[in-house]
């Protein structure tokens, strides 16, 4: 395994596409160290921006110590392997990734997981906006895998999402599951508003505070617990709300009961 | 500056040339007899293919509707861009790739002649600095004239001598080459929200038909003698069992072709083949097109060849750009051009496992195939509608082997495969054949006389592929699908342009428009500004573009006969 430590506090940002298991296979030391990468407009070596060194253990492949959060896609497009990250990340972590693992131990930046095809991204700190996102234009989404966040996400989320789970143990900003069509997202915490918008299918759990739901959603049903995964299930009661109808969509969004009393003026529609 | 291409096996289809091993001269950016000087820069094309260089007859590549697809498809740019090198500016492909790239990526492919195909009049200067902006090549535009009220009055009135007048100030006022009808009457019915569903539906509005616009235009074209005929979008495009709209608009203008000269250019004809009531029993109508057309002279056609991959759709048809925005869902951009036309535009990606769109693959192919004449249909995507130019060398694979359309159609959707009429077609062109759809076919059919052809005088526009005519095509069809991505050389008035597919030099293109003398001009006078103010809006004053607008300006003059 590689260990990585950053020799200095980076001013502008890195682009280190490089920094990926299977990039990193069978190289040795030396020409890891060789590996080109950007640092603002110039071409640099990642020697000469990382001490790299090799360690006995097998798992995982790639270890970054120390603050990283200038440093843009790292395990972009990865296909296995494992990435632990303990400190910041910067944007574009483990972009259409389609395999493999990436954890980081601190905060991250905007597009984690953006257009991601499959593998797991667990993140023990806050993340910026567009998790899970596609990028501009796009409509193509989060299609498989999994993210898991700790601490609270930024602002459009999971946009496009056409499958997968995302679960969120903190709050989420604004626009969570815009125009989404399959898999499961899950917030414990509280969320933003338009949640959902636009979503033609899939599912959104919002366990805390919702302060409002679209006017294009529909009451369905009061459920007692959502299965968030397979062999997990979150007790509730939750409001279960159908939309988004202005899209004729079929999507669900459950909200739960117990910590949104504004929103009982839905059940007389039940 | 002389240039001595030597020991190629020549494919020049005008001149009868058919693979004969020859040297061709060049001198001042002319074809020449010989050259004398001993300072000639030689060229060995020995086991090479040499053409005149490609023309290609509808390609949207400049306009304000592919700069708004440009900006509508930001996910197209990311995934595939070009570095600017020494010679060559940066870009972004890949379906509506930015003006100098497509000059870039024709050049490598052995292009020489463009021709824009739809140009809102209102749009025309913005058409012609993209067109500035497009380098390698020489190009032109067809204003939009099929729903311009001007035209739709003076057709209803019956006047067709001023028509003809104000056909000509157009041309001039727009600086365009050819007549271009898009849906006649379809798009200004729409604005009504009516559609046109046959060419003898009245047009909301004016007292008049599809079919009556399409014969006052062909009269018109002939009246003043454009070297083109008029180029015509049909009726009905991309519904289910618009075939027999496409037969009747070919047989509406049978009578007014004289001496076996084409008059009318059905465009993207893949897309107005179609046979069946609903997109589930949607079938091939290739069959009666070609059966047609092989019995007449009075058109020719291009393809419109569907390519398995992402593109970015955009015609002046908005109904039709509705229609599919509807179908597929996705994003969409609409446009009312005031009393010109209209515009739409919709992503799109045509999948291998879709019925539709394998049957829609299977159409471009028959039509090519089927059409006995390869100097009546030529190979067009109808860049970027059908799929992105690029693609150009498969198709040309597709047409020269059975092999590789076969190894295509076998990964299509079953059914497809099944009512696909390919597996009974065993006609595989030949390279001279190939020269005619992509070359020498278009330049005739375009009326240039310079181009497509490497006759003594012709402009020295050459391509050189490199592929040996005399091994097997049909079988190693992956290597002229190669010789055909990367030209060898690329020669562009008599200069090294391309070498190998690498740009070894700049050269700004010149931009072609028609200067139809007529009798009696159009009198620009109060009338005329008083609709500027009520219809338009711009003043009169800001809608012509001048002369000094365009980069390398090159008149080509026409003598009316009105």
């Amino acid at each position: 395994m590689i260990v990585l430590t950053p020799l200095r506090e980076f001013q502008f940002p890195v682009m280190a596409e490089c920094i990926n298991p299977s990039v990193f296979q069978g190289k040795s030391t030396d020409e890891i160290v060789a590996l080109s990468v950007w640092e603002g407009n110039k071409q640099k070596k990642l020697g000469d921006l990382f001490k790299v060194e090799e360690d006995k253990a097998e798992s995982p492949n790639i270890t970054i110590n120390g603050d990283t959060s200038e440093v843009r896609r790292i395990g972009m497009g990865m296909k296995d392997g494992e990435i632990a990250i303990n400190g910041n990340a910067g944007m574009h972590l483990g972009a259409k990734m389609t395999g493999g693992k990436i954890t980081v131990h601190g905060d991250v930046g905007g597009w984690a997981g953006a257009e991601m095809k499959g593998g797991l991204i667990e993140i023990h700190g806050n993340t910026g906006d567009y998790l899970a996102s596609p990028y501009r234009g796009s409509t193509e989404g989060m299609h498989n895998g999994k993210i898991i966040v700790h601490g609270n996400i930024g602002s459009d989320a999971a946009v496009f999402m056409h499958g997968g789970t995302i679960k969120i143990y903190g709050g989420a900003g604004q626009f969570l599951g815009f125009r989404m069509r399959n898999g499961t997202i899950y917030v414990e915490k509280d969320a933003g508003t338009r949640v959902g918008a636009c979503m033609t299918g899939g599912k959104i759990v919002v366990a805390g505070f919702l302060e409002e739901v679209l006017p294009t959603f529909t009451i369905d049903s009061v459920k007692p617990k959502v299965k968030v995964e397979e062999n997990e299930s979150i007790s509730g009661p939750f409001y279960v709300f159908l939309g988004d109808l202005a899209e004729n969509g079929n999507g669900k969004l459950f909200v739960s009961e117990a910590n949104n009393p504004h929103l009982s003026r839905y059940e007389k529609y039940l | 500056m002389e240039l001595l291409i030597k020991n190629g096996y020549v494919y020049d289809p005008i001149n009868g040339v058919d693979g004969e091993k020859m040297d061709i001269a060049i001198r001042n950016g002319k074809i020449v007899k010989s050259v004398r000087g001993r300072r000639a820069k030689k060229i060995d094309a020995s086991g090479m293919t040499v053409m005149p260089g490609g023309v290609d007859i509808h390609c949207h590549i400049a306009g304000s509707e592919v700069n708004t697809g440009r900006m509508l498809r930001p996910e197209d740019h990311a995934k595939d861009f070009e570095r600017k090198t020494v010679l060559t500016r940066s870009g972004v492909g890949y379906s509506v790739p930015s003006t100098f790239t497509t000059g870039y990526r024709y050049s490598r492919m052995g292009y020489t002649t463009l021709m824009n195909p739809s140009m809102p009049p209102l749009e025309a200067k913005h058409t012609h600095e993209e067109l500035n902006d497009t380098p390698m090549l020489d190009k032109a535009s067809y204003p939009l004239l099929g729903d311009w009220w001007f035209v739709l009055e003076f057709l209803q009135k019956g006047d067709l001598e001023e028509c003809a007048r104000y056909v000509a100030w157009m041309m001039d006022t727009t600086k365009g080459y050819a007549i271009k009808i898009v849906n006649p009457g379809g798009l200004e019915a729409w604005g009504n929200d009516f559609y046109v569903h046959s060419i003898d539906d009245q047009v909301p509005g004016f007292c008049i038909t599809p079919r009556e616009i399409i014969r006052g235009l062909c009269k018109v074209n002939k009246m003043l003698n454009l070297p083109h005929t008029i180029h015509l979008h049909t009726n009905n495009l991309g519904v289910p069992g618009n075939y027999v709209t496409t037969l009747e608009t070919m047989k509406c203008v049978e009578d007014l072709a004289t001496d076996d000269k084409p008059v009318m250019h059905v465009t993207h004809c893949q897309f107005s083949g179609f046979k069946g009531d609903s997109w589930t029993t949607m079938e091939s109508g290739a069959e009666e097109i070609a059966n047609y057309v092989n019995h007449h002279n009075h058109l020719t056609l291009d393809m419109g060849q569907v390519i398995f991959t992402d593109t970015t759709t955009m015609t002046a048809d908005g109904p039709f750009q509705y229609t599919l925005h509807e179908l597929s869902g996705h994003k969409w951009v609409n446009h009312d051009v005031e009393t010109e036309t209209s515009a739409g535009i919709v992503p799109f990606h045509y999948r291998r496992k879709n019925y539709v769109n394998a049957t829609q693959w299977s159409i471009g192919l028959e039509l090519a195939l089927l059409i006995n004449d390869p100097w009546k249909i030529f190979m067009t995507t109808d860049h970027p509608n059908g799929g992105p130019f690029t693609a150009y060398p498969k198709i040309i694979a597709w047409l020269i082997s059975k092999k590789a359309r076969m190894a295509t159609l076998k990964r299509t959707h079953p059914k497809a495969q099944k009512r696909s009429l390919l597996p009974s077609i065993e006609r595989e062109l030949s390279l001279y054949e190939i020269a005619i759809v992509t070359r020498a076919g278009q330049a005739k059919a375009l009326g240039l006389k310079d181009k497509g052809h490497l006759g003594i005088g012709a402009d020295a526009d050459v391509a050189i592929y490199n592929v040996n005519p005399e091994i097997d095509l049909s079988r190693k069809y992956k290597t002229v699908r190669r010789a055909f991505t990367n030209a060898a050389y690329t020669i562009k008035d008599g200069k090294v342009v391309v070498k190998d597919g690498e740009i070894v030099r700049y050269v700004d293109g010149r931009t072609m428009w028609l200067d139809v003398k007529t009798a009696e001009p159009v009198k620009v006078n109060d009338e005329i500004k008083r609709k500027f103010k009520e219809y338009w809006t711009v003043e009169y004053e800001n809608y012509p573009v001048t002369d000094n607008y365009l980069k390398v300006s090159n008149p080509i003059t026409v003598k009316a006969s009105v």
